[in-house]
């Protein structure tokens, strides 16, 4: 059984529909990765599944439960089970690092804080930032602040974690060290880890199923090695990042010609 | 006229959302507030940081009203040969009004904007919805201790207000204009009644702690998330908050002095 079940997922920003009858399986212990251009609400995705927007219809099942349908402190039980690592790192900027990570043990737990600190050591270590716990959010680098903030998402052992963006704007190390550390702590955590992401070469370097969503429906999924071989055009260009083809170059509108001969007038 | 009629719909549609979200934050705040006293070192952090640090601004302006108010009002008092009731004056004015909705004015432009800033700004760097995937309310955590200690440095604040405002009187009228200063002390004790003038003068500033600090709050909480969101949100604080104190100060007036 799945852990996460998305079923018949509508949801609309004004009038404009997100998401248009989405289905989605996300399977135990694996990395799930969700791709697709800028603005097809990815991140959105990530926040119906975590409880914080609401879909106007269909479901969300979360290890069995229905997301939308838990009480307030339902939901935020079962968040405890859940990390997420937002694209900013979303770090409390007026505490440390050490600080951060301990933040939800100390919220959610009466562990004695010698305790705390050997906890909180050890989740730095894995992310390699143990000597940088004295450090100020401020102090540190975009790469690094996602490491930390990847230690505090991981804090209370959850069952799944996700990603949101975890690649975007990184340096080639950095990027190499967060694709690396994915990996390593799905396996190490047996963690189910949902990544999303528009960076081709590094999810599907990770990802053990890919679902591509375009204009609020998923286009296709699969393992990253037949979403290579698929025969849509669309999902070719978006793989091999193709500037024209099924999505155009062009926004849509009036022909060039036409518009050079149209005696329209900026206003 | 179609399109006027429009705006006014929206607007009129947007204020009401407005208001019920704004109601909505109070009622999960104050159903809060129970977990944030359990809590209660979250909020000496905030009276730090909302109410100790808003002493000075309050020290230097009520001395600064209380010296006018000994000058002004014995300008005025001389010409019956009342000039001894000066005491009287100033503490009245002080207590029943100035203190309370001076220093709340105050409060709302120090204090007031930090507050808007700080979590439209959390807001927009998500520490809020962060703090939420990690199961922990912000409302709770954030919100709720900040409400609290705002309430309760308010008329903390207010109380220092009209305390150095008196002691400015007092330096003016005794020492610049040669007041008899047993008289100014007596006749302010006498004529100063605990329930009618100091206790209504503490229910206001309580009053305008409540309103300032959810006003202050809910917009930084619903700040849209850019710079330009959290600038216009800190301006409405201060320019919401001005409104909604002078005009309760009008109706608890009334009801208390007003012989209503």
């Amino acid at each position: 059984m799945p852990l996460i079940k998305i079923r018949d997922l509508h949801f609309y920003r004004g009038d404009r529909a997100i998401f248009d009858g989405v289905n989605i399986d996300i399977q135990r212990g694996k990395i799930t990765a969700i791709m697709g251009p800028s603005g097809t609400g990815k991140t959105t995705l990530l926040r119906l599944i975590g409880g914080q927007l609401r879909p106007d219809s269909g479901t969300i099942e979360v290890d069995g439960q229905n997301v939308h349908k838990l009480s307030h402190a339902g939901l935020y039980e079962l968040r405890k089970r859940m990390g997420m690592l937002f694209q900013s790192g979303a770090l409390l900027t007026d505490i440390s690092v050490f600080d951060n990570v301990a933040f939800p043990l100390r919220e959610h737990t009466d562990l004695p804080e010698s305790m705390i600190r050997d906890l909180v050591l050890m989740k730095l270590q894995a992310v390699g930032l143990r000597n940088a716990r004295n450090l100020m959010p401020a102090e540190l680098s975009g790469g690094m602040a996602r490491r930390v903030a990847l230690a505090r998402a991981v804090t209370l052992d959850p069952m799944m974690v996700m990603y949101d963006e975890p690649f975007t704007g990184q340096d080639p190390i950095s990027m190499g060290t967060i694709v690396n550390l994915i990996h390593r702590l799905n396996d190490a955590m047996g963690l189910t880890s949902i990544v999303v992401s528009h960076d081709v070469r590094e999810t599907t370097e990770i990802a053990d199923i890919i679902y591509l969503l375009s204009a609020g429906k998923v286009i296709e999924s699969g393992s990253p090695v037949q979403l290579k071989r698929s025969s849509s055009q669309w999902v070719q260009q978006f793989i091999q990042g193709l500037p024209d083809g099924p999505v155009p170059f062009h926004y849509p509108g009036t022909e060039f010609a036409d518009d050079l001969l149209s005696p329209e007038v900026p206003a | 006229m179609i399109d006027f009629i429009q705006s006014l719909g929206r607007w009129g549609i947007d204020t009401l959302q407005r208001l019920g979200r704004g109601h909505l934050f109070l009622w999960y705040m104050v159903r809060g507030i129970p977990e944030v006293m359990l809590r209660f070192s979250l909020v000496i952090q905030q009276l730090h940081s909302v109410g100790v640090m808003s002493v000075m601004i309050i020290l230097v302006s009520g001395l600064f009203v209380g010296m006018v108010l000994g000058l002004q009002g014995y300008n005025t008092l001389v010409d019956f040969g009342a000039e001894e009731s000066l005491g009287v004056l100033v503490a009245l004015s002080l207590v029943r009004e100035l203190g309370p909705v001076v220093s709340a004015l105050l409060f709302a432009g120090r204090a007031g904007s930090a507050l808007t800033a700080e979590i439209g700004l959390m807001k927009s760097t998500e520490q809020l919805s962060g703090m939420e995937m990690m199961a922990v309310d912000p409302i709770r955590r954030i919100i709720g201790p900040r409400f609290v200690a705002g309430i309760i440095s308010m008329p903390l604040l207010a109380a220092i207000f009209s305390a150095v405002g008196i002691f400015g009187g007092f330096v003016v009228g005794y020492g610049l204009l040669g007041v008899d200063d047993g008289a100014f002390w007596s006749q302010m004790q006498v004529k100063t009644d605990w329930y009618d003038d100091v206790l209504n003068g503490v229910i206001k500033s309580v009053v305008f702690g409540i309103v300032v600090t959810w006003i202050a709050l809910f917009e930084g909480y619903d700040a849209a998330p850019t710079s330009e969101g959290v600038g216009r949100a800190t301006t409405r604080t201060v320019v919401h908050s001005a409104f909604a104190i002078l005009g309760l100060d009008f109706v608890l007036t009334a009801l208390m002095f007003g012989g209503i």
